[in-house]
């Protein structure tokens, strides 16, 4: 058959389509990375070089500057540290949920008569919501306002995620279940030896899902944390990056030191708040994969 | 359905129809219930209080008296105070707009793209543009935001530097009405179209090579294959996305305007929930906000409820 396709199709215009094609596509793909690598370029370059337009994608007059500028700073690593009190706090609770909201629901009407009615509760919250007022109102009156717990409370059932779930508890064959019943074993038991332990992969892939969102989440923190020092990195980097309000770092301080500018000091912010996800990326990568399959292409 | 197996039938038939077998059916179902209260007691309270809490859109709305306190009720004059403010109307066309072509732009480039790159032979190549493509989409609205703002900037930017070896004039793409929503656009696009690819190609490697093999033979090309095979072999996972991001309608990307608007771009850039942001938790204008939230929410429902329905009646989608 090779013999044959060679003879109809020349071997040159396969050349020709293929050579365009993969050019344009590896176009694009570095228009997705050198962004990134230029702000990482900025952030290693002196403030002088910078402002005059030398740096593309390699640091010129290498310094580091920027990097102890930051380091030096209180408030980045309170705010760091809230952000992993946060991820420690939230995705354990957010998989523990998961996975108890998904198992009764994965079971069939005639096991768990309920099902139907507890599903819709669930679902409902997919389909509409109070909105912002409504619920910061709730959150402030509840107390929450300035505690860590309205950054991990209020997202705490991932609806999203226990659909996933649950769809894969489905798959489990029913005779693991039957025959562990057999053995005596109750639900409890029957969850946490036979589903949990055969889930493993989908369980680490909204594991994932949980920490990335965590790590990424900025907004609540900037809104229901009143006091600067309770904001996750995400919320400070916003505060400094976005808004360029320096009032947690003072503007004199950042002019008393030659060596770095708004536009280095920001480059560097910038890379430390995505140095996790591309430290993680390759795990992210091959579980969100299996996730995205998982939750969209099921037929 | 499998065969009972080794064991008596009885315990098959208990199984199956989830009788306990030391007591009945409750003691079988408890356990359940049990199980489903902690994350029903999280969602009664944080989505479903707040739901409840829509009243507030139909009060002049005190915070000292309390969400469900004694506060005094004016029917629809929130609603007819925002309906007639002239932003408002500005507010809703540019969510419509900057979603839409979020919507079809977000839907035909990656399939485009999952095509060609399904052309692709060399693994190691297909293999690095998938890597890299990808990656926009774990970082978050606040450094893609912090990174596009220093990339654009009409003053020392490197994208208007480059512009300028060209002999263009720079282009204030985050601070220009002309611009601004092609910004947008463009860069959610950039930030998403990875994601999308990704489940595209799944669909493709669906699809039976033996329909190709049988293509090639009787003559067809490149293209033809393309559109008579691929295209209908990804059919059910685009009306999927297609359907279901109809629900997003009226969502314009909160994060992404947040993080890249300014005041001199409300004009083209301000969507409902940045809106609903200024003006609630800004200007303290509580109920106000909650009616423009509301009215968010009801065409919002109608539209996520439309789009799951309309998946499960032509794509055979459950969600549960």
């Amino acid at each position: 058959m090779s013999n044959h396709k060679t003879k109809i199709i020349p071997g040159k215009r396969i050349d020709w389509f293929t050579g365009v094609n993969m050019t344009f596509l590896v176009l694009i793909a570095l228009l997705c990375v050198l962004p990134l690598i230029h702000i990482i370029a900025v952030s290693f370059s002196s403030s002088t070089a910078t402002a005059a337009g030398y740096v593309k994608l390699w640091p010129v007059d290498f310094t580091l500057e920027s990097y102890k500028f930051t380091a030096g700073r209180e408030g980045f690593w309170i705010s760091m540290l809230n952000s992993i009190e946060r991820i420690l706090l939230g995705t354990p609770l957010n998989l523990l949920l998961t996975i108890m909201v998904a198992y009764p629901l994965s079971k069939e009407r005639n096991q768990f008569r309920f099902r139907l009615v507890y599903a819709w509760i669930f679902f409902m919250t997919m389909l509409f919501n109070g909105g912002l007022i409504p619920w910061y109102i709730t959150l402030k009156e509840l107390g929450l306002l300035n505690t860590i717990w309205a950054l991990v409370l209020p997202g705490a059932v991932p609806v999203f995620s226990i659909v996933l779930l649950l769809n894969f508890f489905r798959e489990v064959p029913k005779e693991l279940e039957e025959s562990a019943v057999i053995d005596g074993a109750g639900q409890w038991t029957t969850l946490w030896r036979i589903y949990v332990p055969i889930s493993k992969p989908a369980i680490a892939t909204l594991a994932l899902f949980s920490m990335v969102d965590h790590w990424n989440s900025w907004f609540d923190g900037l809104i229901l944390m009143g006091d600067p020092s309770n904001y996750p990195l995400q919320s400070y980097i916003q505060t400094i990056v976005i808004q360029q309000n320096f009032t947690a770092v003072s503007r004199e301080d950042i002019l008393s030191l030659a060596q770095i500018s708004d536009r280095t000091l920001r480059s560097s912010q910038i890379f430390l708040a995505s140095l996790p996800i591309i430290a993680a990326y390759p795990f992210l990568q091959k579980y969100f994969v299996k996730g995205i399959v998982l939750g969209s292409v099921k037929g | 359905m499998a065969p009972p197996g080794a064991y008596p039938l009885y315990l098959y038939v208990a199984v199956r129809e989830g009788i306990g077998i030391m007591g009945g059916r409750w003691t079988r179902e408890l356990p359940l219930h049990l199980m489903i209260l902690p994350g029903l007691l999280l969602i009664l309270v944080f989505s479903y209080i707040p739901m409840a809490g829509i009243v507030i859109a139909f009060q002049k709305f005190i915070p000292a008296k309390g969400l469900f306190g004694d506060q005094k009720w004016i029917g629809w004059d929130n609603f007819n105070y925002v309906m007639d403010l002239p932003s408002f109307q500005q507010v809703f066309w540019n969510t419509l707009t900057i979603a839409s072509m979020k919507l079809v732009l977000g839907l035909v480039v990656p399939i485009v793209f999952a095509i060609l790159l399904n052309e692709v032979k060399n693994e190691f190549v297909k293999r690095s543009v998938q890597t890299a493509i990808y990656l926009p989409y774990f970082l978050s609205w606040v450094v893609l935001g912090g990174i596009l703002i220093d990339l654009l900037s009409p003053s020392g930017g490197i994208v208007n530097s480059l512009l300028g070896s060209f002999g263009i004039e720079p282009i204030f793409f985050l601070g220009s009405n002309d611009w601004f929503q092609t910004t947008l656009i463009t860069s959610d696009i950039w930030k998403n179209f990875g994601y999308g690819t990704i489940i595209y190609l799944a669909a493709i490697t669906g699809i039976d090579p033996g329909l190709y093999e049988a293509a090639t033979l009787d003559g067809a090309n490149r293209w033809k294959k393309a559109w008579h095979i691929t295209l209908p072999g990804m059919r059910m996972v685009i009306v999927l996305l297609a359907v279901l991001s109809l629900g997003q309608l009226l969502n314009a990307g909160f994060d992404q305007v947040f993080n890249l608007y300014s005041p001199q771009v409300y004009e083209s850039g301000d969507i409902l929930d940045t809106f609903v942001y200024r003006i609630g938790l800004l200007d303290a204008q509580y109920g106000v906000a909650t009616a423009v939230g509301f009215f968010k929410s009801i065409i919002s429902f109608i539209l996520i409820a439309g789009s799951y329905f309309f998946a499960y009646r032509y794509a055979k989608y459950r969600i549960f």
